[in-house]
Order: C-alpha cells, then structure tokens, then sequence
C-alpha cells in the first residue's frame, strides 16, 4: 500500500490520523509547525503561543490559546486545564478546524456541528459551569471590541445584554417578571446559532506542503 | 407626419374599480396619441397650405390669431419616451393585479409578449416601428441603472467568499462556451450547402455574442425563485464578470474577421487586453468610488443632494470606462461596492432610503423597457431564418452551457471548502439565461462586414426566447421539485453578528497558529489597513471608529425603533418570536457589595420603591400635561412619517408602557461620559443633563434617554431626576421641547448653534439628522410621542 510509504518512518501518524481525520501530510506540516512552535521540545506552553507576533493583534487571542489547554477539547470528556500540551492534543484541537467530507450523512452532518459549535461553547464558558452567563456573555463582546480602539463598555454591556435578551428570547419564549434567566445551556446555544452553517464556516484549509518556512 | 408610437392594449378585463379605471386610463392613452397623430397631420397641411398660398416672403397673410393650437413635433421626443416608460410601468401594474398570472409566468416572459403585441399592433396600423432597441441606447441608458443597483447593493461578503468560483465560471465558463459553439457552428455550416460562406471568425464572433450570462436575465428570474445566497450569487457574479471576456472577444473577432486570419501575436495580444479590459474596469470604477465616498464626506450641510453624487459618480465611472473600451460593468460594480460602506457611513438616513429607492426605481424600469423593446425588435427586426442555423445554436448553447458547468465545477471541487453538489451544478447550468446585451451586441454588427447579420440576429433572438421562456419558466418549479435550499429569510440576529466576528478572529488565529497566511489572514490584513487608514479620510468625525459590531448594533436599534412608531406605538419590543422575556429577567439580582464606587443605585427596599413608583406616576402626568400644551410646529418633524397617525389612537399601549417602566428599577446607571450619554445629551434637550451628586434621600441616576438597551425603556431615571428639579426649580424645566438652543450644545451638529437660532431652519436641519443622530434622536422622539398622545386620552 502506498500510503504506509508516504508515513515517514512514523507509525504513531496512523493512529493521529484516525483519531483526527486528518491525512498523512497534513499530519506532517502541523508536526513541523509544532516543533518550530515548541523549540523543538515535545510540549507546547502558553508562552509558546504569545511569542506568534501575528497572534498579538488578535483581540480574541486570550480565549483562543485558553482553548488549546482547555481539556474539554480533548474528547476525552475532561474537564479544567493544563499547562502543556503535546502533539496529541494540539492535533486534536486542530482538528476541530477541518472541514466536513464532502458525502456525508445528515446525522454525520449534525455530529460535525455539535461538535464545532462545542468548541464555541466552551470558549465562551470559561469557568466550566455549563452555562454561559450574562457576565461571561459581556466579557466576550468586550474582548471583541477591546482592539477596536473605542473602549465604550457601556454599548458593550448593551449589546451583551440585547443579545442576551435574544436568546432567552428564543429559548424560553414566555417568562414570568420575577423569573431569572439562568445562562444559555448548550441546547440553547445549539439553538440560537441554527441557521449559522457553522460546519461550513468554522474552517480553515490544511495544506498539505509545508510552508512554515515562509512565514513565523 | 410624425409617427406614432404609444398604442397600448389593456392588460386584462378589469373585475373590480381598480382594474376598470386602469383600463379607461388605458384606452385614454390609446386615444391621445392617435388624436395627436392625426390633428398634427391636419394642422401641418394646414400650415403647408397657408404657405403656398402666401406670396412672398414679405407678404404675410393675415390669419386669425390662434387660440388653440396644436402642436405635436415641439414635444414629440419627450413625449414619445414618457410614453414607453408609462407603458413599461403599467404594465408592471396590471401583472400584479393579476395574481396568479405572476406566478406561474415570470414577468420578464409577460413583458416580451407585451412587446411583441405592441410592435404587433404598431405594425398593423402601417407605421415604421421605431428602432427602440438601438445599441447606443441600450448600453447608455437602460442598463447601467440596473448594473449599479446590483452593484451597490452586492452582498461582498459572499462574493468575496466565492469569488475564485466566480472567476473561473466567468472567465474559462465563457470562453469554453464561445469557443465551442463558434467551432461547432462553423463545422456544421461547413456542411451545409447554404451557410458555406460563412468563415471561422464570424462563427466565433457570433459564438462570443450568444455565449455570454445575461445579468438583467439571471436577476429578473432568479429574483422570483429566492434560491440560496450561494448559488444566486454565482450565477449572478458569473453574469456580471464575463462582460469583460465578451467585450474583449467582440473586439477581437469583430477587428479581425475582415483583416485575415488570427495570429499567434494576436491572441497574446488578446489574453492582455483581457486583463486591460478586466483590471482597467474595476480600477476606474475603483477610482470613482473612492472619489464619491470622499464627496460624501462633505455633505453634511446640503444632505438633498446627497444621492446625485452617489448616481453621478457611478454614472461617470460607467462612462470613462466605455470612453476606453474598458469594461463599464465592471467599473459600475466596482464603483458601487466601493463607495458603499463609507458613502452609508456619512450620508443621512433619508439619503440612503433615496438611493435605494431610486436605484431600485431606476432599475425596475429599465428593466421592463429592455423587455418590452426585445419584443418590440423582434417583431420589427428584419429576419432571416435558417432553420438549421438556428436549431443547432439553441442546442448548443445548452449543451456546452451544461458541459462547461460540470467539467468546471469537477476542478473548482478541489479547491473549494464547501463543495458544488450535483443539484447546485444543475441549477447553476440552467441559470445560464441570455438576453438583451446579446441582441443589442448582435444589433452592433455592421451590416457590410457580415452578410450574415440578419441570421445572426434571428439566431440571437430565438436563443433569448428560449432561454427567457422555458428556461425562466420552469426553474420555479424545478427548484421545488429538486428541493434545492432556498433563501433563508430570517433576520439578522446580533448573536449571529456577534459570532460571525468572533468567527473571523478565531479563524484568523487558528490560521496564525497553524502558520499559513491563508484567506483570513489577507482579510483580516485588509480590515486593519481598512481601519487604520482608509476609513479615516473617507468617514467623517466619529463614525470612522465605530467597530462594526456597534455600528451593526445601532442599525438594529433604529430597524426596531422604526418598527415601534409602524406598530403603533406598541411598547412591546418586536422581535423576530414573541415573548413575554424582559430586560429584568436576564439580569441577575445579586444584591450589589456595599462599597462599590462603580454601581451609584444600591437596592432600595420594598418602600423605598413604592415612594419612587409614586413619585413617578405624579409626575409623569406632570410632564403629559405640560406637554398637551406643545403642537405638532414645536416638536421636530419625525424623520419617519408613517405611523404617526396611529400612535394618537392606541390607549391600551400607554399603560403597558407605565407597567414596563417600573421593570426598569433594577438596571444599574450609566456612566456620565459615555458616548451614548453625550448623544442622548445633544439629541434630546438643550440642557445638558448633568450628573447631579447624590443626595441622601434620592439616589443619582443618570439620564439615558437614548438607551442603546431599547427603544422603549424610556428611562425611569428621567423620569427621577426631573422629579427632582421639578420640586427644586419649577422655573429651569423645560421638560423635553424641541427649541432652539440656548447652550452651547443644541439638537444640532455640535458647534452649530449659532447658525440654528432660527426656529424653522432648526426644522428643516434637524429634520435630516446625520445618521448617528438620526437613532437617537428617533428614540427621544420615540419616548415624547408615547407621553404626547397619552395626553390626548
């Protein structure tokens, strides 16, 4: 068989690329990009990724290098985080990215979902209640207009809470006055974001050269 | 004698008053244009008679002074256009009258039919039909308006997405088409003893013409099915892209037919005028855009003129572009989708519903006139048909249509994320509807250098009735009948907008980390330098900085706020599902720490709360009565006429509004300088809410009368501070009147006062506010006409 031949000597990329999906050379350009990450050492630490000078302008760039040690990206059903991660789990998260086959089942279609929008999720649920909370929902949007520049927290707070407003919205449909909202679950998440496409979004393409060379 | 060429025929036998006073104004039409005709003859004799009789030059007859007189020639060609586009629009009319007419026939089919009756009919009554259809005519007038509005109005963000896919269809799509066919005709005419004549060149020059997406096809059709936004914005994007390939390999074979054979010189040549032609296009259109937006930022002053420049500029830009046998279509669409964000982020909001309207207005009726005139030539244009010709044309056309797509398609798959299924690659191939622009390109051939211009034409013309007729009339219920996605029509949610740049960051930075500069990484490049830099000089004063989550934010402030006054002056929030969820409920009710220096309410207990409520209620009344007294001169002409009348009738809705109010106890105040506050400040009242320090009995609450929370939350803490200086200076409070400012900062642009003491210029200044202004000022207008017609009851 020819693809044993293109596995470089290097067994355990079988074992990576059922797990992950990902094909032999992808597997190989990502290893490269680790170990030019690490310094050649076998884990990655968090003051790896804030060395990634692309990475510095990036308002969101908190919650996506929490989203590598963050163990419930692992598939393992883990939760809390760590402090380093090896190849192993950097693929993992990495593979959240890929996009889905082309021929796929409509279950296949609806797994692929849950689990990018999973991801999302647990992006925004930092302290790893289930639920993501006003105030976690408010932290979000001033992250993402932390860069732009104008600091207007209270429209931040606004837009949070309108949008905030609109999940509870759709979720709960009728609420008396005294009733509290108490965060969006998942099931609501899924819900809110439905006519989003996020598995034909949420992905970037994997090539299968290596050009880490040309870029830090 | 002056020829007629505004006879109409009704649309249909009118059941109800509507359509029987259509009908009279109809036959009132028909009728002024045969009397024009015929007493301009009379009158004509008339003045040559008078003449002849004369005896010299000197000598003039004394005639009666005319009381009435005829006239026809002095306005014929005015005249002569007001009526075709008169007929263009009412026959817009009638078919909506008629409705289920609409919906099995596609209006583009109606129109050609109507054309043909006409040109019909004008050709019974033995009058030369006019050459409705000519060249110069159609590429100057009738289709850049329809080209700008679909320019302007292009959704970028797929097209950007997609835009690989739609280079490739444009490009190679249309020249394997040309390619084929011309090759392919010319083989069969080879054949055939008749058509030997025809050379290789006029076969591939006839190939380029009939090969070619027709854009003001694709959207009169597509328009009525609303597939996806993928596969509407290929098909269109294709159609709007390949007018660069069709205007370089027009020219290309139309030089060269006559001049020999074509060189391998001559192709190179060509490949480079392509990207003349392409890039040069989008440059000049790219140039003119930039131009405008800088424009716009001028127009704060004289916002009624605001629209010229938007349609001048593009206008200019179609031109210079033909001016240089540069792609004009491309340059309009450029032109358009450049000047689009900043133009909207300086112009008034009356300006842009303007623009769209006119634009849309423009292009609705070029629209029905191409079609009207396809019919019209058809029946007019001298034909010659061949039916072998002709058959061979139409069946080719489909087929290399459909191998293009899919041969295509099966390379684009590799690249593409989201895959081309076997359905989309259908509708796309069947999408491949051809129209005017081909006539009018086939209408360009000069007669001397292609004898066979008229088979041409009639080819060209049964090609558009097929595609427009069967192609357009069927893709309806295909598109059911194949399930294909169809248009999502859900509003835009703020989570979906707030995902979506959250999306874009954490893509950019998963690219980052991966270490590929792939498609994100150049976007996200290109906002930056977008931001940094270019929107600085094109965006006037602080809309430059607004990040496009807020800007998002306050046009759905104003879409909800507009929704409110439509309603009715419902209090209730419109959203897309109805809910009883309120502000109160999302927020949670931890009771502050004791010493925070941030949050100004501490809880009040129970009666505390009473006391407030009733304090709120008196004075609310205070304030109905106080402004029972203010007509409608004093308060500021509503930037949205519609609605006002209902909101004087709706009681039940007021005291929905008193209970909401309450709910608003428990939301924490804003801080003083935030920049909704200084809005809020300069919108609503001449004097400047100040943050009064707080006192021991009644805590400090700030004034948000604009609250970005809600249209609607008129803010109770108004109703508190007012409750406050209303027991401390009966005199100062001046509740929320409109008038013209005393301070330093009216209603008006900062800086401005001096110039507004004017009462009627304030009018008619603030009766356009910029756009920022525009929310604000709508939201406090919001609140006062809520109180005003409590006042009523």
């Amino acid at each position: 068989m020819g693809a044993l031949q293109s596995l470089h000597g290097r067994p355990e990329y079988l074992d990576l690329a059922e797990k992950t999906g990902f094909s032999f050379e992808q597997i190989r350009v990502l290893h490269e990009r680790f170990k030019q990450l690490s310094h050649n050492e076998e884990t990655l630490r968090r003051s790896h990724f804030n060395e990634i000078p692309d990475l510095a302008c990036n308002p969101i760039r908190a919650q996506i290098i929490e989203a590598f040690f963050d163990r419930r990206n692992y598939h393992q059903n883990g939760e809390g985080t760590v402090e380093e991660i090896g190849f192993e789990e950097f693929l993992v998260v990495m593979s959240h990215f890929r996009p889905p086959s082309l021929h796929m089942t409509e279950e296949q279609r609806e797994n692929v979902r849950r689990e990018k929008l999973r991801f999302v999720f647990n992006m925004h649920d930092t302290d790893n209640d289930g639920t993501i909370t006003l105030e976690e929902y408010r932290h979000v949007v001033e992250e993402l207009l932390s860069r732009s520049g104008a600091l207007e927290k209270e429209t931040a707070k606004s837009i949070a809470d309108a949008a905030m407003l609109e999940v509870a919205s759709i979720s709960m449909g009728h609420m008396e006055p005294d009733e509290f909202y108490e965060g969006i679950t998942f099931e609501h998440f899924l819900k809110l974001l439905d006519g989003f496409e996020i598995e034909s979004r949420m992905n970037i393409r994997f090539l299968n050269m290596d050009t880490s060379t040309l870029c830090k | 004698m002056p020829s007629r060429s505004g006879s109409q025929r009704p649309p249909g036998s009118g059941r109800s008053s509507p359509e029987r006073g259509l009908l009279l104004l109809l036959l009132l039409l028909v009728l002024l244009p045969l009397g024009d005709a015929s007493s301009a003859g009379v009158g004509h004799q008339e003045h040559a008679g008078n003449h002849t009789a004369a005896n010299g030059r000197h000598n003039f007859t004394k005639k009666p002074f005319p009381v009435l007189s005829l006239d026809y020639h002095h306005i014929q060609t005015p005249f002569e256009i007001s009526l075709w586009v008169l007929l263009a629009s009412l026959m817009k009319l009638g078919f909506h009258l008629i409705p289920r007419l609409s919906n099995i026939v596609p209006e583009s089919c109606l129109l050609i039919v109507v054309g043909l009756l006409v040109g019909g009919l004008i050709k019974l009554a033995g009058e030369k039909v006019p050459p409705v259809l000519d060249s110069r005519l159609f590429f100057l007038c009738l289709l850049p308006p329809i080209i700008l509005d679909a320019g302007y109005f292009l959704p970028i963000r797929p097209f950007m997405e997609n835009i690989g896919t739609i280079l490739m269809f444009a490009v190679v799509g249309t020249l394997w088409n040309a390619f084929f066919i011309g090759g392919i005709l010319y083989a069969v005419c080879q054949s055939q003893p008749d058509l030997n004549k025809l050379s290789l060149l006029p076969c591939l020059l006839f190939g380029s013409i009939v090969s070619a997406v027709d854009p003001v096809a694709v959207l009169a059709v597509f328009e009525e099915i609303h597939i996806n936004e993928l596969l509407h914005i290929l098909v269109f994007g294709e159609s709007l892209l390949n007018d660069a390939v069709t205007v370089v390999l027009y020219h290309l074979f139309d030089e060269y037919s006559a001049a020999g054979p074509v060189t391998v010189l001559d192709a190179f040549l060509g490949v480079i005028s392509f990207l003349v032609v392409a890039l040069g296009g989008v440059l000049v259109g790219a140039i003119y855009g930039f131009l405008s937006a800088f424009t716009s930022r001028f127009t704060s002053h004289t916002r009624v003129i605001e629209p010229l420049f938007v349609f001048v500029y593009s206008y200019m830009a179609y031109l210079s572009a033909e001016m240089f046998h540069l792609s004009g279509i491309m340059a309009l669409i450029s032109c358009g989708a450049v000047m689009r964000p900043y133009v909207e982020a300086n112009i008034s909001h009356k300006s842009h519903t303007t623009i769209k309207y006119f634009l849309k207005m423009w292009s609705s009726v070029s629209e029905t006139l191409i079609f009207i005139f396809l019919g019209v030539a058809t029946v007019d244009g001298p034909h010659s048909w061949n039916w072998i010709f002709v058959t061979v044309t139409v069946i080719l056309c489909l087929v290399a249509r459909v191998i293009g797509v899919i041969g295509l398609t099966y390379i684009i798959n590799n690249f593409r994320i989201v895959k081309l299924t076997t359905k989309d690659q259908f509708i796309i191939a069947y999408g491949g509807l051809r129209g005017a622009i081909a006539f009018s390109l086939g209408f360009l051939l000069d007669d001397g250098r292609f004898p066979m211009r008229e088979m041409f034409l009639t080819a060209i013309i049964t090609v558009i009735f097929f595609t427009v007729f069967v192609q357009g009339m069927t893709i309806k219920p295909l598109v059911e009948l194949l399930a294909v996605k169809k248009k999502q029509e859900a509003k835009r949610t703020i989570n979906e907008e707030i995902h979506t740049q959250f999306l874009d960051h954490l893509l950019t930075g998963i690219e980052d980390i991966c270490g590929h500069y792939g498609h994100h990484h150049w976007k996200d490049k290109l906002n930056r330098f977008n931001k940094k830099y270019v929107k600085k000089c094109l965006i006037v004063g602080e809309r430059s900085k607004e990040p496009q989550l807020i800007a998002f934010y306050h046009k759905m402030e104003m879409k909800q706020a507009i929704e409110l006054v439509e309603s009715g002056g419902g209090v209730k929030m419109p959203s897309a599902v109805p809910s009883t969820v309120s502000m109160q409920n999302i927020q949670p009710k931890k009771p502050p720490p004791a010493k925070s220096a941030e949050r100004s309410l501490p809880q009040l207990p129970k009666g505390r709360e009473e006391e407030i409520r009733k304090i709120l209620r008196s004075n609310l009344q205070k304030t109905r009565q106080r402004l029972r007294s203010y007509n409608r001169h004093t308060l500021v002409v509503d930037p949205y006429e519609d609605g006002f009348g209902d909101l004087l009738i709706k009681k039940q809705k007021m005291i929905e509004l008193e209970k909401k109010m309450n709910n608003y106890l428990t939301v924490p105040a804003a801080p003083p300088d935030s920049p909704t506050m200084c809005r809020a400040r300069l919108a609503s009242d001449p004097q400047a809410y100040s943050v009064k320090q707080s006192s021991d009995s009644v805590p400090t609450i700030q004034v948000d009368l604009a609250s970005p929370q809600s249209p609607d939350s008129v803010n109770v803490m108004d109703e508190f501070r007012r409750a406050k200086q209303q027991q401390e200076e009966e005199e100062e409070y001046q509740g929320l009147m409109m008038k013209p400012p005393q301070g330093p900062s009216g209603p008006n642009k900062p800086g401005e006062a001096d110039t507004t003491r004017d009462p009627q210029k304030l009018t008619r200044c603030l009766s356009d506010p910029g756009p920022n202004r525009a929310a604000s000022l709508l939201c406090s207008q919001l609140s006062l006409w809520s109180r005003n017609h409590t006042s009523q009851n």
